[in-house]
């Protein structure tokens, strides 16, 4: 599974940090989220997921392999 | 359990259903959805739309390809119009009915308005779209109520180049909200920005050329928008038994009868980590409220609290405003970085003996997110080591 963002619509809740905190961080200065790796794990999904579905931006794409 | 009823297909209804089909339902889901519109999100409305900054393509909430693969029966562009519990049926505008064997409800809110005609409300893709093309440069804009929607619709409309006009009954705008000191910090914002704003004034009515007073007055305007709060929509539930209180009332696990859910704006629970009744029409709300009913409506005899940290945030000219927690309420609040006046400032808030919510302004939403934790646990406010000025 790949997951993308969409970083002009990232509303720097920070949601997916939490959600899945080894996929996603967060820029010191504006909060924006980035992402620590593209390529999603077996045992990250769960919490991508989570973090797709909880983002207030919509932001988050998952790509199913 | 085969048949699964979602009455409201926003943010709320979909993450409901999406929810399902990740835990494995793989039953009927039908969403009925009184916009004609596939789900859409809202937050950008008083943002980007208004700005004309995005196409509204770009609010879709999920790709054409992932909501065919949730495999859902929409029934869009018709509302509920009636319930009967006894037997499990949904009526609706068309005049047909739908059975379940489970109910999710969230239809969520629609704004009040004021007497008269012509005045704009903003709440869907198309009331955005209408103010969009009236404001010009130079454009006479008067809104009514200085709540969130209405200072961030302000500040686009400065943006463009509008003279705006802001009146608000209060005499601190987001008093209830944030409390005086900083809404008085955030209403500061606009009058820099050259809003014309009024507080304590009352509006009786509004219509195309502008807005009456209370006391009489009368202020002419090209356009008026009208943010004054929102109702549920629960006018289709009135006669169903569901108990009805500003808001679809449920117990902390969501639950409004056996088999009957709501999720969203239009819910009001129990939240237990607050040990609070709450309505919160944030969106964030939405999508967790709908996840959490998804999976007590798979999980009925395991049923988990639904006990979340509210979470919001507003845009205003160059400032992002965010906040955890519950607000409302608060005995005082205690600034731990920065400075109010600067506008750049993380602001405690406590009641009882517990922080209760943070808000940061230009502050790194990184630094915002550890209060988050200390409210989750329920920190007292009586263990936190206060360094103000150093």
């Amino acid at each position: 599974m790949r997951v993308e963002l969409d970083e002009p619509k990232c509303v720097a809740s920070g949601q997916c940090v939490m959600a899945a905190p080894d996929v996603f961080d967060q820029r010191e200065e504006d909060g924006v989220a980035f992402l620590l790796t593209e390529q999603v794990e077996p045992g990250q999904e769960e919490g991508v997921r989570e973090a797709e579905q909880i983002c207030p931006a919509a932001a988050i794409r998952l790509l199913e392999a | 359990m085969r048949r699964v009823l979602v009455v409201g297909a926003s943010a709320a209804g979909l993450a409901t259903a999406e929810t399902l089909r990740r835990e494995g339902y793989e039953g009927e889901i039908t969403l009925v959805g009184a916009e004609p519109r596939l789900p859409y999100d809202r937050p950008p409305l008083s943002k980007q739309i208004l700005a004309g900054e995005w196409d509204s393509d770009r609010l879709a909430l999920r790709s054409d390809d992932r909501l065919a693969s949730l495999n859902l029966d929409w029934r869009l562009g018709t509302a509920a119009t009636g319930l009967d519990l006894s037997a499990h049926e949904v009526g609706l505008e068309d005049g047909s009915s739908l059975g379940y064997d489970a109910l999710v409800i969230a239809t969520g809110v629609r704004p009040r308005r004021l007497p008269g005609e012509g005045a704009h409300v903003l709440r869907t893709l198309d009331d955005a779209l209408a103010l969009r093309s009236c404001i010009e440069p130079g454009t006479r804009l008067v809104v009514v109520g200085a709540g969130f929607l209405g200072a961030e619709a302000a500040a686009v409309a400065r943006g463009l180049g509008a003279e705006v006009t802001v009146l608000e009954p209060a005499p601190v705008p987001l008093a209830h909200a944030v409390g005086p000191e900083v809404g008085a910090v955030l209403a500061q914002a606009h009058v820099e920005n050259g809003v014309d704003l009024r507080t304590g004034v009352s509006v009786a009515s509004a219509e195309r050329g502008g807005v009456r007073l209370a006391s009489g007055e009368f202020i002419a305007a090209d356009e008026v928008l009208v943010a004054i709060g929102s109702s549920p929509n629960t006018e289709w539930l009135e006669g169903s038994g569901l108990t009805i209180d500003n808001g679809v009332v449920c117990d902390e696990y969501c639950v409004a009868a056996p088999g009957v859910y709501a999720a969203g704006d239009v819910a009001r629970w129990h939240n237990p980590l607050f040990d609070a009744s709450m309505r919160i029409e944030h969106r964030t709300n939405a999508a967790e409220q709908g996840m959490a009913v998804a999976r007590n409506l798979l999980n009925p005899d395991a049923p988990k609290p639904f006990a979340p940290v509210p979470y919001f945030w507003s845009d205003q000219y160059d400032m992002k405003i965010q906040a955890y927690g519950y607000l409302r309420g608060h005995q005082e609040i205690a600034i731990v970085e920065g400075d109010l006046a600067a506008r750049g400032f993380l602001a405690l808030y406590r009641n009882g003996d517990r922080v209760a919510g943070v808000l940061g302004v230009g502050v790194s939403p990184k630094a915002v997110r550890p209060w988050r934790q200390a409210i989750a646990t329920r920190t007292a406010w009586s263990d936190i080591e206060f360094n103000i000025g150093n």
